[in-house]
């Protein structure tokens, strides 16, 4: 477990050998605590540098920012605040910090977390908790690269204790291990891997993830528009004419993808009412594979960890509409292996699984989902788990397309439904997109490697709700899918998942029949089995009642926290469409409720929550860092209140469907 | 000197009868096994065979006999431990500061205990003189200095300690004088007995090591 990447190369022992020589500064004011955890860090076969005055240690830091990789900082001392030097050292050195208290009140936690820390460790502290504290020197480094590549360090981690996320961890880099990705995901590694081994050196080698804002998708837009949708869009000319750096080919080739498909699907929804919109594109480039919309089949791609069977798309009638989904789909998220979260295919139907893709023109549902990268069980009972890929999907400038992706793995969910088809209910990854301004959360996701949603910008006005949503259905995805899915009216807030399997039941505006609860958020470890036979319940409605309905939803712990964490800034915007018919399906929360949904979220237990099935051995949701997950999501919290919906996606917005064309 | 002859001639009986030598890693917590001593009987009835010439050292005993002060002491020590840990005065992560203990740093578990009772001695003086003073209002002071006193009795795994600690710092939050006062008390009770304990450990401790390297002077 702790060596990391390999063995050495003939190169400096220090650098590669990671974990081992790691170098930690200690501070405490409290001689016999700072005494035994220097002692501790040796054993751990650390570097330790010990202090007792916060000061002090500032001065170190800042004498060289490279010559620390770790911090850990008791939380009362008598010179400064525990709580001040964890956001100075993070906002001037940039470097993880672990807190370390006496005291467990929930609310210190809490702060510490808020103020970044990335994890809170109680006294008296156990060898075996700081055996695992190297994950987040890694995590740190490499925010980007992990969502796909879990890199082989969270395989270790995966014997670590008191990791939440462990599952998650250790489904990433199954992902890793099974992945389908291409090229992209291939250069990403090595780079990980490169960048792992000089993890020693610099403190900031991030691999910037190619976040499709609404402004780099304008733009794309620009360029496709100029070009010409036939056969000059080629992805090397729009590449040229966007002229952003950073940008590969690769990415907008995968993104030229989505788009043309969505395209495809719009036009084919345009006749439809459709119930469930479930777009997810899969976050990044690297993570479409297929990134069609239409039809599953295209969706199948999983990210990786061939735990997903990528099959749901046999049966999805794919054609650019998520079908209905009746009955709800539940989202579960079962040990994900690999991290991505994807679209619940599950939404649609089961079996049937077609995108739903509200006409923008039609109410208020100007939900759009696009690319459903989701594999979606189908039919199959088999525990695979799906993960959902998150997709960010700008395509629609301004089209409130909320991309939540959900993933479902079994199926568990189901709320009195009927049998399941879902079997294994692979993702439903709902994902709106919506180009509010109510940004998206998910930029706490970027964390996650399993989510594949790219985060969207937070200015952007996609609102991309990654949630994977741990579904512990197994199997057994009756109609009714516990998707949470909420709908109702515009604005929808922003949502943002909780990163951990948290699935979100959006209160139905009415739906008695089909409750569909889209976990949205669940990045954690999706593993979804999913079937999505998924009758999302995509409920729309002007309701802004949060009522859950009928959610029966088994959360998990951690979800639950998850979801109080972060809650704040939900975004119900599910679609489920409802299978059975129901027409519509709006997915705006109106904000204006969002704090009654904040509550109601917390309160309730609607969500669904996947109870691991062990057979992954990631029996429950195991978040890794959950303070990795939350921080950002904190930050972003703390940074973006105005960026809530204010108004939003509401009725108000026109979505048309060609508006991004 | 000591005839080492002798010794190595018995050597090997003392190796079987023996419990391996102690380290102190391995201090075990449950009851001392009497099974140690009777080989040890056995050893003696042997030695007092007719005609069989054994070491005698200058004190007059059997050599090997000196050596049984280590098993004793060690029982002794190992039925301290046991009786610290049922009390709840100590719990396991006692051991896992024995556990630390070990070449590169042999005398950590003392040191660190000893920093503990230097500092406990200065925390339970400030408490008393906050609450002895009639204008007292300062409960965040006093919540500071439990919180330390918290950390480092856990540290050490002084559990009943730890305890009150925790007691006291409630009747703090709550800013309950009398209930400061009367957990002071408490703590004040319950440290003395774990600095009595604690010293008396350390002490069987040095003797069972000067026994034991009184026994395997050329190992030593």
């Amino acid at each position: 477990m702790e060596e990391k990447m390999g063995g050495s190369n003939g190169e400096d022992s220090g650098e590669d050998q990671f974990p081992v020589g790691m170098r930690v500064l200690a501070v405490d004011d409290d001689p016999i605590c700072l005494k035994i955890l220097a002692n501790l860090l040796c054993k751990c076969q650390y570097q330790v540098t010990t202090t007792n005055q916060a000061i002090i240690a500032l001065k170190m830091l800042r004498e060289n920012k490279n010559r620390y990789d770790l911090v850990i900082s008791d939380v009362n001392m008598p010179d400064m605040d525990g709580f001040k030097l964890l956001e100075l050292v993070g906002l001037e050195m940039d470097l993880p910090v672990i807190m370390l208290s006496a005291h467990s009140d929930t609310k210190l936690v809490m702060k510490g977390i808020t103020h970044g820390a990335c994890d809170y460790l109680l006294k008296p502290v156990r060898i075996e908790e700081l055996k695992n504290i190297w994950q987040h020197v890694v995590r740190r480094k490499k925010p980007d690269s992990k969502d796909e590549l879990a890199a082989p360090n969270h395989d270790k981690a995966r014997g670590g204790t008191g990791e939440a996320g462990q599952t998650w961890v250790a489904c990433s880099s199954d992902q890793k291990v099974n992945k389908k990705r291409k090229d992209q995901s291939e250069d990403e590694e090595e780079e990980t891997e490169d960048n792992g081994r000089e993890n020693e050196d610099s403190s900031c080698q991030k691999k910037p993830r190619v976040v499709w804002s609404v402004d780099l998708h304008r733009k794309f837009v620009a360029a496709v528009n100029q070009l010409g949708l036939g056969d000059q869009a080629v992805p090397k000319k729009i590449l040229d004419l966007m002229n952003v750096e950073g940008l590969t080919r690769e990415n907008v080739a995968s993104h030229l993808q989505k788009y043309r498909l969505y395209l495809r699907r719009l036009s084919s929804v345009a006749t439809q009412q459709a119930n469930m919109v479930v777009a997810l594109g899969s976050r990044g480039p690297s993570h479409l594979r297929t990134g069609s919309l239409d039809g599953f089949g295209d969706f199948r791609s999983f990210t990786g960890p061939g735990r997903f069977s990528s099959a749901s798309l046999p049966s999805y009638q794919s054609r650019g509409t998520f079908g209905r989904l009746n009955s709800s789909a539940a989202l579960t998220l079962s040990g994900i292996s690999s991290g991505v979260i994807q679209p619940g295919n599950s939404v649609n139907g089961l079996r049937k699984i077609q995108p739903v893709v509200f006409p923008a023109n039609q109410n208020q549902n100007g939900v759009l989902f696009q690319g459903i990268t989701a594999s979606i069980e189908l039919n199959q009972l088999s525990q695979t788990k799906s993960t959902n890929h998150f997709g960010e999907y700008n395509c629609v400038d301004e089209r409130n397309v909320f991309r939540i992706s959900s993933s479902f793995p079994d199926a568990r969910v189901v709320v009195g439904s009927s049998s399941n088809s879902l079997s294994t209910a692979s993702g439903n990854a709902l994902v709106l997109q919506g180009n509010t301004q109510q940004v998206q959360c998910s930029a706490a996701f970027e964390n996650l490697p399993s989510f594949g949603m790219t985060s969207l910008n937070r200015e952007s006005n996609d609102l991309s709700v990654r949630g994977s949503s741990n579904c512990l259905e197994h199997g057994r995805c009756s109609e009714n899918w516990q998707g949470t899915v909420q709908l109702s009216n515009f604005p929808p807030s922003n949502e943002q998942l909780p990163s951990n399997n948290l699935q979100e039941s959006i209160p139905w505006r009415n739906s008695s029949p089909s409750n569909g609860c889209i976990a949205l958020s669940s990045m954690a470890s999706s593993a979804f089995l999913g079937d999505s036979r998924a009758d999302m319940l995509c409920k729309a409605g002007l309701n802004n009642s949060y009522s859950h309905v009928d959610s029966r939803v088994s959360a998990s712990g951690s979800m639950m926290d998850q979801s109080n964490a972060v809650s704040s800034n939900t975004n119900d915007v599910s679609l489920f469409s409802h299978l059975n018919g129901e027409a519509p399906f709006a997915v705006w929360l109106s904000e204006g409720d969002k704090s009654s949904f904040d509550t109601d979220l917390r309160s309730n237990d609607n969500f669904l929550f996947l109870q691991s099935k062990p057979q992954n051995g990631f029996s429950q949701n195991n978040f890794e860092s959950l303070e990795d997950i939350m921080s950002p999501v904190f930050k972003l919290e703390q940074n973006n209140e105005t960026a809530f919906m204010d108004g939003g996606f509401g009725f108000d917005v026109a979505y048309p469907l060609g508006s991004c064309m | 000197m000591m005839s080492l002859h002798d010794n190595r001639r018995w050597k090997p009986r003392l190796l079987e009868c023996e419990i391996p030598a102690s380290n102190p890693k391995s201090l075990q917590i449950s009851k001392p096994k009497k099974v140690n001593l009777r080989p040890h009987f056995l050893l003696l009835k042997f030695a007092f065979l007719p005609g069989f010439k054994y070491p005698v050292a200058k004190t007059g005993l059997p050599l090997w006999m000196l050596g049984l002060d280590a098993d004793r002491l060690r029982a002794d020590l190992n039925r301290l431990l046991a009786f610290l840990f049922h009390q709840g005065i100590l719990d396991e992560q006692y051991l896992q500061l024995q556990q630390l203990q070990d070449e590169s740093s042999p005398n950590f578990v003392s040191e660190v205990v000893n920093i503990y009772f230097h500092e406990s001695e200065k925390l339970l003086r400030n408490l008393r003189s906050l609450l002895m003073d009639r204008d007292f209002s300062d409960y965040d002071k006093m919540g500071i200095h439990l919180n330390q006193f918290i950390g480092s009795s856990s540290s050490i795994g002084a559990k009943r300690v730890r305890n009150v600690c925790v007691a006291f710092r409630a009747a703090s939050d709550q800013n309950n004088r009398a209930g400061c006062l009367r957990a002071l008390e408490l703590l004040e009770h319950e440290y003395c007995i774990l600095k009595n304990k604690l010293h008396e450990l350390f002490q069987i401790e040095q003797q069972r090591l000067l026994a034991a390297g009184v026994r395997y002077p050329m190992l030593n």
